[in-house]
């Protein structure tokens, strides 16, 4: 016990010595937060749109002036030819264009019917579709008032959005965030700590010495359970406070849950840390390796029921993705340990085999 | 021009060595290309329903028909329990649930307006959006067809039609992937380029082989090329790699603009992108301080380069951020090449831009760099 307690400060003292690392490693969270919950959204606003108006009358006019009233669009001075509205497609300063053909009024009137051409720029599908939508709902709302004789049969909706009235992004990526910082942050700087010794040579030294092996492995590790630990407060507070995200459940069930979480992020980042020989590797495994799948499976920037089924096994096998789903059960939803138990006890699976494989990994480099 | 080539052979040496560093460079981002735009489809469907009906009627069925032949939803369960509803979205087995009222149709017809109701399970605020807009056109639309039919069978004449056509320039078939692999391509690109570049510099520091290198009399501008050569090749390779056989044998992708083009954009990229991972050699002591920084800026980099969400809707202050990230203009351009066939003329900005970055963070890293210590 006191072996432990002397290593342990031993790593404590090296992780507190570097400073530039620690305040990078907490400033990451709270960089984090401020983007996701100001900066970035899916809604569509300000999109530029081209009209071209063939017809210039009173219809189109009231048509126009909608539009420009919308949020959704700004208008963009109005180019004629064809070939003008291609250039500014490829040069991306439009997204859409909507064109009414001459004689729109006539036809609408008098002839039972006209035609508005819409163009999108669909090289993001979700943008045009939602553009689409929105142009099509304004235009078809304005012909309705001009139009249609009121009363009768009309359908009202209420909608009511249950867990998130506002419809605000933050319920859905503070979990994310969470998910993806502890499990990053962990695995990185867990990965390098045994392979560095290796590297620097300093581990013959220890392997000589009277510690317990096992021991080594669990001083290197507790340092940054610890610093997670903080991260994940300075998360939550931040939530809370800045953006108005509180805790709905029991907090000290998220606390536990996300220690589970954090152990199995240590536990992957040992494995790595033994098996691989440079400090080089070992990070170009959890950097390169682990940022992009890890943002994507995890299932809060796409939704994970999208995928092909294959890649749907394969997000199981992510640890942040089960952990992702028992955030948003806790700290959302406000439900309890029974709605949990599953996912908390795969996230424990998780850990202990992934401890297992690398206590094992490190025996065999003993001997 | 002797010592360059001389620090070149020892450094393209000194990589080739290395095999399992190597191997992993080129096969990681091979790898990715090929999964992850399979995975990244924000392709709102599948929308998963629950209908209660309390009402049974025609226009009710009518209704629900209606909404399933559509392709965006699901149909979970028709129940006639409100309760069970709720219950399916606490279970997240529901995204929504629409409530059609007992008497729905007789109250309909009776007294010319009523009310269905839409519980959506807002967690995701953007899929609750998404579904919830398309929920209310199907039945705005439906709203329509039945007030048409009443119409024409009360008084015989028929509404004037507003017919839209919409038309997808550029992906018609509105494939998601096309715009996902283009753009993950370059965060791969990138990465590889930073990390490689401050991790290998820095390796040097630690391992205190630079010492020996500041002591010899090579200048400082063949030390750094000699760095840089070798990964901005790696860097090409990597893309073309991905590019012409990931990006075209598996998604069947072919740059409807000029590939020269895109090339020569490649090309002064990946002077900034290594110019950057300088840059955080500069700043760093230790191996472990340099993936630090290079992890916190990759992060905010990848987030702000408008990869998975669009920069129009951004605030003012992010825009300007993101206009500050080199990654942003990168992948524009691949989009815009890539998938509109945009010329030089449409992208000259772009390419004075990123020509502005690679000088900037190339001399800040190089004034940064100290050969002694």
């Amino acid at each position: 016990m006191k072996q432990l307690s002397i290593f342990i400060r031993k790593e404590f003292k090296h992780v507190f010595r570097d400073r530039k690392t620690l305040l990078l490693l907490f400033g990451l969270p709270v960089a984090q937060i401020v983007l996701f919950g100001f900066a970035l959204t899916n809604e569509i606003k300000d999109a530029r749109l081209l009209i071209i108006d063939l017809s210039k009358d009173q219809t189109t006019q009231r048509m126009i002036e909608k539009f420009s009233a919308s949020n959704s669009f700004l208008l963009e001075e109005s180019v004629l030819t064809t070939r003008e509205m291609e250039d500014a497609f490829k040069s991306g300063r439009i997204k859409l264009a909507v064109i009414f053909p001459s004689q729109f009024e006539n036809d609408l009137m008098h002839e039972g019917g006209a035609t508005v051409q819409l163009i999108a720029d669909a090289t993001d599908p979700n943008t045009a579709t939602t553009l689409v939508n929105y142009a099509s709902s304004i235009l078809r709302e304005s012909q309705q008032s001009t139009f249609s004789q009121s009363g009768g049969l009309s359908i009202r909706i209420e909608q009511r959005n249950i867990y998130n009235p506002e419809l605000k992004g933050t319920t859905n990526f503070v979990p994310g965030v969470m998910a993806l910082v502890l499990l990053l942050i962990c695995v990185l700087m867990t990965s390098v700590s045994i392979v560095k010794e290796k590297e620097m040579g300093t581990m013959e030294i220890l392997l000589v010495s009277p510690f317990n092996p096992f021991l080594v492995i669990i001083a290197k590790a507790i340092p940054y359970l610890l610093l997670s630990i903080v991260n994940l407060i300075v998360i939550l507070l931040l939530s809370t406070f800045l953006l108005d995200t509180p805790i709905n459940g029991n907090v000290f069930l998220l606390v536990g849950v996300s220690i589970v979480l954090i152990m199995a992020a240590l536990s992957l980042g040992l494995l790595i840390s033994n098996s691989t020989d440079s400090q080089q590797l070992a990070m170009l495994i959890s950097l390169m390796g682990m940022m992009l799948p890890t943002m994507i499976f995890t299932g809060f920037l796409f939704p994970l029921e999208n995928m092909p089924m294959p890649l749907q096994i394969v997000a199981n096998i992510v640890p942040s993705k089960w952990y992702y789903i028992i955030v948003k059960d806790v700290m959302i939803k406000g439900l309890g340990f029974s709605a949990i138990w599953k996912e908390t006890l795969i996230l424990l699976g998780m850990t202990f085999l992934l401890l297992i494989l690398s206590i094992r990994k490190f025996k065999t480099r003993l001997v | 021009m002797k010592t360059l080539s001389f620090l070149l052979q020892k450094e393209f040496r000194q990589i080739f060595r290395n095999t399992t560093i190597l191997r992993m460079i080129i096969a990681m981002p091979t790898i990715q290309l090929t999964i992850l735009p399979l995975a990244a489809d924000f392709e709102i469907k599948n929308i998963n329903l629950v209908v209660v009906d309390q009402d049974h009627s025609t226009y009710a069925r009518e209704l629900v028909n209606k909404i399933t032949a559509s392709n965006y939803f699901r149909l979970v369960d028709y129940t006639g329990s409100t309760k069970k509803g709720l219950e399916y979205i606490e279970s997240d087995e529901a995204d929504v649930v629409l409530e059609i009222p007992f008497r729905f149709e007789r109250d309909l017809v009776r007294e010319g307006q009523q009310e269905v109701y839409l519980l959506i399970n807002a967690i995701n605020g953007t899929k609750a959006t998404v579904g919830g807009a398309y929920l209310s056109q199907v039945i705005s639309d439906f709203n329509r067809e039945i007030r048409l039919e009443w119409q024409t069978g009360v008084n015989g004449r028929r509404n004037s039609v507003l017919d839209i056509s919409p038309i997808n320039w550029f992906n018609p078939l509105l494939n998601y992937r096309v715009f996902m692999v283009s753009g993950i391509l370059v965060v791969l690109i990138t990465m590889i380029g930073t990390y490689m570049t401050a991790l290998n510099i820095v390796k040097e520091k630690e391992v205190g082989t630079i010492e020996q290198i500041n002591v010899t009399p090579i200048k400082k501008h063949h030390f750094i090329l000699g760095k840089l050569i070798p990964f901005w090749t790696i860097g090409i390779f990597v893309f073309s790699l991905g590019l012409l056989v990931v990006a075209r044998l598996l998604y069947g992708i072919v740059p409807a603009g000029n590939l020269l083009l895109l090339y020569g954009y490649l090309a002064i990229y990946l002077i900034v992108v290594l110019g950057m991972g300088l840059l955080v050699s500069t700043y760093s002591q230790t191996q472990q301080q340099a993936m630090s920084l290079a992890f916190f800026m990759m992060m905010i980099f990848i987030l702000m380069s408008g990869l998975f969400t669009s920069l129009e809707s951004m605030p003012y202050w992010a825009q300007i951020l993101a206009r500050l990230n080199p990654v942003t203009y990168f992948i524009e351009v691949m989009r815009m090449v890539v998938m509109k066939g945009s010329e030089f003329k449409h992208i000259s900005t772009h390419f004075m831009i990123m020509g502005g970055f690679a000088l900037l963070f190339n001399s800040w890293a190089i004034l940064n760099y100290r050969k002694t210590t």
